[in-house]
């Protein structure tokens, strides 16, 4: 691990200025600490924002505002999470281990880097790593790679469970700005896609600081989360979807989907929800879904299997949140 | 600044770069805890802080400034085993014994965990009580591995304890 100065903040506006100058936010360190390691991250400054009083799930009006240092395991055991947002505890409680999500943060989780082999291997050229280098990953070994949305610069995934849940919800991230003002990015809008830019994985510019993710009103309706994976504990999705679907009368009264392993950023295509709202389920409907959701996917060769796989995982969950079975 | 490390204050003074592990094992003597992977995928370094199971390589011992960690050597002595340990020894929960201390650690952790209603990935309902069948057991001890294979033994010895513990 290459020397940093490390400091720690007491309150938001120390903070601040701290990152101001460079230094990087850390609070459990499970990702960082580990690309710190490897010396794939190597800030010159850390900033220890656990004392940072952003802790605590309190309601806001009809919203839930989530601190950026709540727990992934605090956040999934949560009541009201659980009894009004059961796809965001499903989608936390579906990644990771019980010790890593004691650690993980709410903020931190969100600001996850990817996967891909090539941005671990720091004897591989990787853009998102070493901008200018190349993507190891296209013509390389890409099974976990992205097949919506990837640029011909970088191919990667967003790792994530708890992201994709929050886009299904239509969160929202509240960010402190480096001039001590505040601002708010809906989930769906907060990470990027790669373009020619894949050194930048979200919006956040320097010097900001999340300070918390606010869930709106409970949806009602059922929500479902299904992962994906090549073993049935432990692993990061190959696909996975979150979905929360109202019913009235037999049909759709509302639908909100959300993917993850398919993109750069967790994946929201409001044409899929637009396309199944007012309509009677049936397989042929399911199907449109998918035609629209991976209109334009495309595989490297190794990952071609996402597609056809995003399609079948869409129609069970549809099927399985549109039933009557609870 | 100092940790408490199973009710002992030891002192902290040194590279910010020292993980919570390294710490434990090279600066107090402390190495019970085992690094095996060093990335937080194996849970042989899990110990816990503020009673939270954790993966101590993951972490900096900087960052833990006034709190409390409990090892392995804080769980029971050899002439008075923690249940656990006890559990482990007579359902043979072990062959080359590198994870045991993570194992025991994470399963002390994880009944407790329990004990507050804490859903699984595979808890069919998010509400009610949480009841720690095999499958539960198995999903919650996810991250400690086990090379030598004796998971069906390790949740054996935990179920043990669980039942006894009711």
């Amino acid at each position: 691990m290459k020397p940093f100065e490390y400091n720690r903040a007491n309150d938001l506006d120390h903070a601040a200025r701290l990152t101001s100058d460079g230094a990087r936010p850390i609070a459990g360190g499970t990702n960082l600490l580990d690309l710190m390691k490897l010396e794939i991250e190597t800030p010159d400054a850390l900033v220890d924002i656990n004392r940072v009083p952003l802790g605590g799930i309190e309601p806001d009006g009809d919203e839930l505002r989530i601190g950026a240092l709540v727990t992934n395991s605090a956040c999934a055991a949560d009541e009201r999470i659980r009894r009004d947002y059961p796809v965001l505890a499903r989608a936390i409680l579906a990644g990771a281990t019980f010790q890593l999500r004691n650690k993980a943060t709410t903020a931190g989780n969100l600001c996850q880097r990817t996967r891909c082999y090539y941005f671990y291997n720091t004897e591989m050229p990787c853009n998102k790593r070493e901008p200018g280098s190349g993507c190891s990953a296209i013509g390389g070994f890409n099974r976990i790679h992205a097949v919506l949305g990837a640029s011909d610069a970088c191919i990667a995934t967003y790792p994530g469970d708890m992201a994709v849940a929050l886009c299904a919800l239509n969160a929202t991230v509240e960010i402190a700005t480096a001039e001590g003002h505040t601002r708010s990015v809906p989930v769906r809008a907060f990470h990027r896609l790669p373009d020619d830019a894949p050194e930048r994985d979200n919006v956040l510019e320097p010097g900001e600081v999340i300070t918390a993710v606010v869930l709106p009103a409970p949806p009602g309706g059922k929500h479902v989360y299904r992962k994906v994976r090549d073993r049935s504990s432990y692993a990061f999705a190959l696909v996975s979807i979150a979905a929360v679907v109202r019913m009235d009368g037999g049909a759709i009264a509302s639908a909100a989907l959300a993917f993850g392993g398919l993109a750069h950023k967790p994946w929201h295509d409001e044409r899929v929800d637009a396309l199944l709202v007012g309509e009677v389920p049936s397989d042929a409907l399911f199907d449109k879904a998918a035609d629209l959701l991976l209109d334009g996917a495309q595989g490297h060769g190794t990952n071609d299997f996402k597609i056809p796989m995003a399609r079948r995982t869409l129609k069970a969950v549809l099927r399985e949140v549109t039933g009557d079975a609870e | 600044m100092a940790l408490i490390i199973n009710g002992r204050e030891y002192a902290f003074e040194g590279d910010p770069r020292t993980t919570l592990l390294d710490f434990l094992r090279r600066d107090c003597d402390l190495t019970g805890t085992k690094k095996g992977c060093d990335h937080g995928q194996c849970g042989a370094c899990t110990v816990l802080v503020n009673g939270q199971r954790i993966n101590s390589c993951l972490t900096l011992a900087v960052m833990h400034d006034g709190e409390s960690v409990t090892t392995i050597e804080g769980l029971g002595t050899i002439d008075d085993l923690h249940p656990l340990q006890a559990a482990f020894v007579k359902h043979d929960g072990y062959q080359c014994g590198y994870c045991t201390p993570g194992q025991i650690c994470s399963a002390k952790a994880m009944l407790e965990e329990a004990a507050n209603n804490w859903p699984s990935f595979v808890s069919e309902n998010l509400s009610g009580e949480t009841r720690l069948t095999p499958d539960e057991i198995r999903e919650r001890m996810s991250g400690n591995l086990c090379r030598c294979g004796a998971y069906s033994n390790i949740v054996d010895a935990i179920v043990e304890v669980m039942e006894r513990e009711q």
